[in-house]
């Protein structure tokens, strides 16, 4: 047998931070080389079909960014609450509070101009979405209640209670019977950036309040307090930091960033709220963020990453004729990956020769 | 003399670090070998590889003539060594008894007579003086039966060496004073004993011989009767230490009361805290002295604003004190450095500056009135506060789990110093440190008596105590005893009241 020892490093360098999710997917590709082989086709053809079917037209790559949008933000979502080691799971839920929000103020309640409608619209879905955290903060904070299990069961709370608005009050009459909200009014929409594709301004948007968490985090005081709480919470409340504040300023923008992720989905990509308007973008930003390494600006490319990989898993899946399913699987593999490569960053591996 | 135990060129490092370095001594029967040095020094990485936990990279130990097989505990126990680890490791939920025999036999071995090992343990009860009910359940234990149940677990085992490491840490000097008469006992029927220790007098009043430890190396080997306190301490920190000496000091007005406190919590390790009252006067050290786990920890937490009092009333220079954060304690002139510093204090995994601007993160200068934080001014602060503490580093980007316990207190309380705090509450300031450092926390904390300040310590170190102290009060069960000035103090009578003497039973 191998003995073997890890060390940890004294000073984690930052280039291995950023290579490290690189090599990391690249092991992921090919550890689905072999699922892919066992479909019995050709690995490097379907990669490639993958390839053009994210980023090989104007209209592919569009439909990529379109998709990385709600992506990016619920990324941002965990991001900024892991960096507190506050386990926000609820980022689906909070996407669709924010939806709600949309619809209840959206669809003609409230009427402004386009230049003021839109920030609105962003502000009331941040509004939802950090408010459906405060009580799970606070019950952590007082009961001692795990937020990953509130966060986790607010998501079916949340669900349920759009499936029923959807099939009951709110459902659009003109929808033709599909449980599907009212359409946001005009001066809502968020307008295409490319014409005659589906990408649209939530996704200059996302990439802002990437920027915007970046800065917060590195410059400013309430980055300095989430990562000293992240870190050490009894440390940082014996120097006098305020801890309660600062998990609640977290939960109100990781609630926040998912309430924004559906504003977009809502009033961007489709118009109105459906009870499909997300396929899992909540938990699939916990995938982006890990990959990202909880950096904000990385959340913008591992962001776009996952979306190429799940757009072109459909072009694959059409022209290779392997299940679409595959790209849950390569994002599964590669977020496993991510965590092998943090091992490695974090510590040194010492062989101590082989003993019998 | 007979030799038992030798050993030859061990070396042992662990990547870079080397622990041990081309070690060679010996113990002879019948005495008792103490080894010195700073946390760090190797000690305890020199008793492991003996005891089998660890395996040397070169070396060789030999036991009553016979080469001892490293990495394996249970040859070195079967062939005579015994070991008390600093941190006890028994099973709480069995009785003293079935602790004793685990080690040897299985408990759900039938043919196992308790009779027969109950009278083996009564002999060696008796006969070395380690007084304990073998029925008792562990959990009930104190921590000096705990430790003579240690040690009778071994002479159970007939061992011939025994190592001690670190026995008294946590003892009253009473109770040090037993220890210490059952060691003499041992070594009188002919065993030996290796004593890890870094009291020096204790060490002084106990050991035929001493070898000093530094840096993995020996660098001094003395026969205990020629040996005195100072040239030991320097030949530990491999230079003159010079402890601060404690001047008359200019007594101030009150700072701080605590009338009748109460604090009791259902969730809580440490005892609650029963009606106590304190007062800490400007320019003045109140020590409170104590065995740990007497209500030491809820005090230090109530006087840093952690938790809320049950009962009872905190004044601060005649304000009665409303508001229990420890933001708010802070604002009002307390400095509060914690027992735990790794815990409590520091956060290994941001720099060095960030640590050390943290209790000042609201100051202007630190961060605009936007909450962007000036890194160039922080980072100037932050070196000029760790200069001033004389704080080690070789950046101050460096993330502060890589600073040494010693350069960590410094900068915690050096930061602390920088606010100008009207009150200082440390806990434990010097436990685990080295020499210099613990000279240089000394000085850090009379220079603040001199300008001034209140401070309160807690401690376990009763010598370390009275020679900072103005004033004693020794804390038992969540009470507190009246203060008495160190001035002509009889220590045995603080012992007496360590283990309870002259407090209320409840």
């Amino acid at each position: 047998m191998i003995n073997f020892r890890l060390e940890e490093r004294e000073n984690r360098s930052f280039w291995m931070n950023v290579i490290a999710p690189f090599i990391a997917v690249f092991i992921a590709l090919l550890i689905s080389c072999f699922l892919i082989l066992l479909a019995g086709v050709s690995p490097l053809e379907s990669y490639k079909e993958l390839l053009i079917g994210s980023f090989g037209s104007r209209n592919a790559i569009a439909e990529t960014l379109s998709r990385a949008t709600p992506l990016i933000l619920t990324g941002l979502a965990a991001s900024i609450a892991f960096k507190a080691k506050f386990w926000n799971i609820g980022a689906e839920g909070q996407l669709y509070a924010g939806a709600l929000a949309v619809t209840f103020f959206g669809t003609g309640l409230i009427e402004l101009p386009t230049i003021l409608m839109i920030p609105f619209l962003f502000l009331v879905g941040a509004v939802a979405g950090g408010l459906l955290l405060l009580p799970l903060v606070l019950l952590k904070n007082y009961y001692k209640v795990d937020e990953v299990v509130t966060t986790l069961l607010t998501n079916f709370i949340v669900i349920l209670l759009v499936s029923y608005l959807l099939e009951g009050p709110w459902k659009d009459p003109m929808s033709l019977g599909w449980p599907q909200g009212a359409s946001v009014i005009d001066q809502g929409v968020l307008p295409q950036i490319v014409a005659r594709t589906r990408l649209h301004l939530g996704f200059i948007f996302s990439i802002f309040f990437a920027v915007l968490i970046w800065i917060l985090l590195s410059r400013h005081i309430v980055g300095y307090q989430i990562k000293a709480v992240g870190f050490n919470p009894s440390a940082a409340s014996h120097s006098g930091l305020p801890v309660l504040k600062t998990i609640l300023i977290v939960a109100l923008l990781s609630g926040g960033m998912a309430g924004m992720a559906g504003v977009t989905e809502t009033a961007g990509l489709k118009g109105y709220l459906t009870l499909d308007l997300s396929p899992g973008f909540g938990y699939a930003g916990i995938a982006v963020a890990m990959l990202a390494g909880l950096h904000p600006l990385g959340v913008i490319a591992s962001g776009i990453f996952l979306a190429s990989i799940y757009v072109g898993a459909d072009a694959m899946s059409r022209s290779m004729n392997v299940p679409s399913y595959l790209a849950d699987v390569i994002v599964a593999i590669t977020v496993l990956c991510v965590l092998v490569s943090l091992v490695f960053i974090q510590f040194k591996v010492k062989l101590l020769g082989s003993s019998k | 003399m007979n030799q038992i135990l030798e050993v030859k060129s061990v070396s042992k490092s662990f990547g870079n670090l080397v622990a041990n370095k081309d070690i060679s001594f010996n113990v002879n029967k019948g005495e008792v070998l103490a080894i010195l040095g700073e946390n760090g020094a190797g000690k305890t990485t020199l008793m492991n590889i003996l005891f089998g936990h660890y395996m040397p990279d070169n070396g060789e130990i030999f036991f009553k003539k016979q080469s001892i097989k490293f990495g394996n505990t249970g040859n070195s126990i079967s062939m005579g060594i015994g070991m008390v680890h600093q941190h006890f490791t028994l099973a709480d939920n069995l009785t003293v008894l079935e602790n004793i025999i685990i080690g040897q036999n299985s408990l759900f071995n039938i043919t196992l007579s308790k009779k027969e090992s109950k009278e083996k343990l009564n002999t060696l009860i008796e006969k070395f003086g380690l007084p304990i009910n073998p029925d008792a359940m562990v959990s009930d234990l104190s921590v000096s039966q705990k430790q003579r149940l240690e040690i009778l677990k071994t002479l159970y085992q007939n061992c011939e060496l025994l190592i001690l490491d670190e026995p008294t840490a946590a003892l009253t000097p009473q109770e040090t004073e037993s220890l210490f008469k059952t060691v003499r006992k041992m070594v009188k029927e002919g065993l030996s004993v290796i004593l890890i220790s870094h009291k020096l007098n204790e060490v002084l009043s106990i050991s035929n011989r001493i070898i000093v430890l530094r840096n993995g190396k020996i660098v001094g080997e003395k026969i205990t009767n020629h040996a005195d306190y100072k040239s030991l301490a320097s030949l530990i920190v491999g230079k003159e230490v010079s402890y601060p000496k404690k001047k008359k000091n200019i007594p101030k007005g009150e700072f701080l009361r605590i009338e009748n406190i109460f604090y009791r919590t259902e969730i809580d390790l440490d005892v609650k805290i029963k009606n106590l009252n304190l007062n800490l006067f400007g320019g003045e050290i109140l020590g409170i002295a104590g065995v740990a786990g007497n209500g030491q920890q809820n005090l230090a937490k109530l006087l840093a604003g952690h938790v809320k009092p049950t009962e009872g009333k905190i004044f601060m220079e005649e304000n009665e004190i409303n508001f229990f954060t420890p933001k708010n304690f802070m604002d009002l002139g307390i400095a509060y450095i914690p027992e735990d510093r790794n815990k409590d204090g520091l956060i290994g995994d941001m720099s060095i500056w960030e640590n050390t601007i943290m209790t000042e993160i609201e100051n202007q200068k630190i961060s605009n009135k936007f909450g962007f934080i000036n890194d160039t001014i922080s980072k100037q602060k932050a070196k000029k506060i760790c200069e001033i503490n004389d704080v080690r580093l070789q950046s101050i980007n460096q993330p502060a789990r890589l600073l040494s316990g010693g350069n960590v207190q410094k900068l915690l309380i050096g930061r602390w110093l920088n606010r100008n705090p009207k009150i200082i509450i440390a806990c434990q300031p010097t436990r685990g440190l080295d020499e210099g450092a613990i000279a240089a926390v000394h000085k850090m904390l009379l220079d603040a008596r001199e300008n001034g300040n209140a401070i309160l310590i807690i401690g376990e170190d009763l010598d370390e105590l009275i020679s900072l102290s103005d004033k004693i009060s020794v804390m038992y069960n969540g009470q507190l005893s009246a203060p008495l000035y160190t001035d002509n103090l009889d220590k045995l009578k603080i012992g007496m009241m360590m283990s309870g003497e002259g407090f209320a039973n409840d």
